[in-house]
């Protein structure tokens, strides 16, 4: 019987992450397919909070508490527990985010159980084995891809699917560390919170973004008017971030971060390449640009041939109206 | 200061030429090679941290034999030395494979730190760096927008990038750092670089070099496989408006209407 372990990423305030309620939803329903069992692991100093809201997901939720972690980079240690509580599974699956946090884990992981890794899915389902689909060469492709042998550790891409909860919550089991760690610990000596750091854009269902077009940290202000006008986050062109108007967190593409929004609001950005890999599977693509031969016309929606402060401004006013 | 860079050569992302072969593995032949892109920017730190404190960096790539060329890119914009661990068994190797072969070539070296690029641009997983920190035991510091290694305590401070802003992790080296594009613009190779790569030493180093059997790495020993390929499903015409502002904002808010955005 295949297990499904659901490695749950707790956020800074202790709640757990969106993006861990989407990867538990998709191993319920993987276990149902499977005829298996879907159970979560939160490991972190206090992983009280987290792991009884991962248990709205999952029917149940192993939560390690490692006071040790307090202080320290994350993954490291929560791997270290993550792969003693898989202990001897050597068949389970292993479920996480794509993001950040999640990449590091799953490479740790990794080496710790000798699991392969498929990175990066946007879907995954089971026909008597785990077949998940991930984008390759910049999205020119869709692969399926599986394990060879048993066991094995995917990441999941943000906004892949809804979480839903389930109709009565699973229960929470508590243990504490497994042992002496094996791996070095990290100490985290400073944290620090940027002033007007944006929402994550990997989990946003809106975003606008804007481009080299844009002209400088000032014209970015229409963007983030438009952002919160439509409750979305605020994205960026690397050719925007490195002329320092807006921090890398928000940039998207090949050597930003790949995103799935609902909705994508391009504002003079030319769609080169290294941008649309990062966003060409949004769901709809609006553009404003003034050259109607950019590559982006090629894979908008809609595109709006234009000024993009003139246009932008319209539709501000636009969009107020029908509100107010 | 001795700092290693990891550096894949990948399908040059900018010629789009790049498909899987008959055998869903990579066609290395369709598409012309570059230095991975993030690979560069973690190239370019190093650089920067030796002229600094003085040192030397040598570049480790799995490849096939014919890396050598695109390595040579890499040495003209100042690398010392390149590492290349090639051998036919290695074809196909997955995620744990590479892990395991850079982990055994980075026992023979001597070094600070280790750098590896935030990801690849055909593999895009960017597990790589944590896995082989992992089998060394070093001290695995990621998504970092600064480094700062302090030679007199043997230390080194990173600040890494989170959602909310940074925290400034701190460790003992020799210890493995993941680099992101917040270091810096890669430099261009100047053609005295450019001249002087040509002499500069590439070590090619077999699996039976490193004291590893080819059964347990490679395409023999994956952990995952392809199962199939195709192309994703085209997304629908384009909308062109051209007109007044007011005109053109009324057509975004009549599709965001439409599709139940607004």
């Amino acid at each position: 019987m295949p297990r499904f372990w659901v490695v749950g990423e707790p956020n800074a305030d202790g709640s757990i992450s969106k993006l861990s309620t989407e990867v538990a939803t998709l191993a319920r329903s993987l276990a149902e397919a499977a005829g298996g069992e879907a159970v979560g692991v939160v490991v972190a100093a206090e992983p009280g909070r987290a792991a009884s809201e991962l248990a709205a997901y999952l029917p149940r939720v192993i939560a390690v508490a490692d006071p040790a972690i307090a202080g320290h980079a994350w993954s490291v240690p929560a791997a270290e527990g993550v792969a003693a509580v898989l202990g001897p599974d050597a068949d389970g699956l292993v479920l996480l985010g794509a993001g950040p946090d999640g990449r590091d884990l799953a490479g740790t992981l990794a080496a710790l159980t000798g699991r392969g890794v498929l990175a990066n899915a946007t879907a995954i389902g089971w026909d008597g084995r785990l077949v998940v689909e991930m984008g390759a060469f910049g999205g020119k492709l869709t692969t399926s891809s599986g394990f060879t042998g048993p066991g094995g550790i995917v990441t999941i891409r943000p906004n892949m699917i809804t979480a839903e909860p389930l109709a009565n919550p699973g229960t929470v089991e508590d243990r504490g560390p497994a042992g002496d760690p094996t791996l070095p610990r990290v100490a985290v000596v400073e944290q620090v919170e940027e002033a007007g750091a944006a929402a994550p854009i990997e989990e946003a269902r809106i975003i606008v973004a804007g481009g080299r077009g844009v002209g400088g940290p000032d014209g970015f202000e229409l963007v983030r008017e438009l952002a919160v006008e439509l409750g979305g986050a605020v994205g960026a062109t690397r050719a925007a971030v490195d002329s320092g108007w807006i921090p890398y967190s928000q940039q998207i593409g090949q050597t930003g971060k790949i995103v799935k929004p609902n909705l994508y609001l391009a504002l003079g950005i030319s769609g080169a390449i290294q941008h649309k890999v990062g966003m060409q599977t949004a769901e709809t693509i609006i553009a404003v640009n003034r050259d109607p031969d950019a590559p982006i016309a090629e894979f908008a929606d809609l595109l709006v041939v234009g000024d993009l402060f003139e246009v932008g401004r319209a539709l501000l006013v636009a969009l107020r109206g029908r509100s107010g | 200061m001795h700092i290693v860079v990891l550096t894949k050569p990948v399908p040059d992302p900018a010629a789009a030429a790049e498909r899987l072969g008959s055998d869903l593995r990579l066609d290395r032949a369709a598409s012309p090679t570059v230095v991975n892109g993030n690979d560069e920017y973690a190239l370019e730190a190093a650089l920067k941290l030796v002229e600094a404190h003085g040192g030397e960096v040598t570049l480790l790539t799995m490849a096939p034999p014919n890396a050598s060329d695109t390595m040579r890119k890499a040495l003209a914009m100042g690398a010392t030395r390149g590492v290349l661990v090639t051998d036919p068994a290695l074809a196909g190797s997955c995620v744990r494979s590479t892990d395991e072969v850079l982990a055994a070539a980075l026992r023979e070296l001597t070094f600070d730190l280790v750098f590896s690029g935030f990801d690849t641009s055909d593999g895009n997983a960017g597990v790589v760096g944590a896995a082989t920190a992992a089998r060394l035991g070093l001290p695995y510091l990621s998504n970092a927008a600064k480094i700062e290694p302090d030679p007199d305590t043997g230390r080194v401070r990173v600040r890494r990038i989170t959602p909310t802003g940074y925290d400034v992790l701190e460790a003992p080296m020799p210890a493995l750092v993941v680099c992101t594009q917040v270091l810096g613009e890669p430099r261009y190779p100047s053609l005295k670089g450019i001249m002087s790569a040509r002499s500069k030493e590439i070590v090619s180093r077999s699996l039976a070099d490193l004291g590893l059997d080819g059964a347990g790495v490679g395409g023999a020993a994956a952990t995952t496989e392809v199962l199939d390929s195709r192309k994703p499903p085209a997304r629908g015409e384009t909308t062109v408006v051209r007109g007044s502002a007011e005109e053109g904002a009324a057509e975004i808010v009549a599709l965001l209407a439409s599709r139940r955005l607004i």
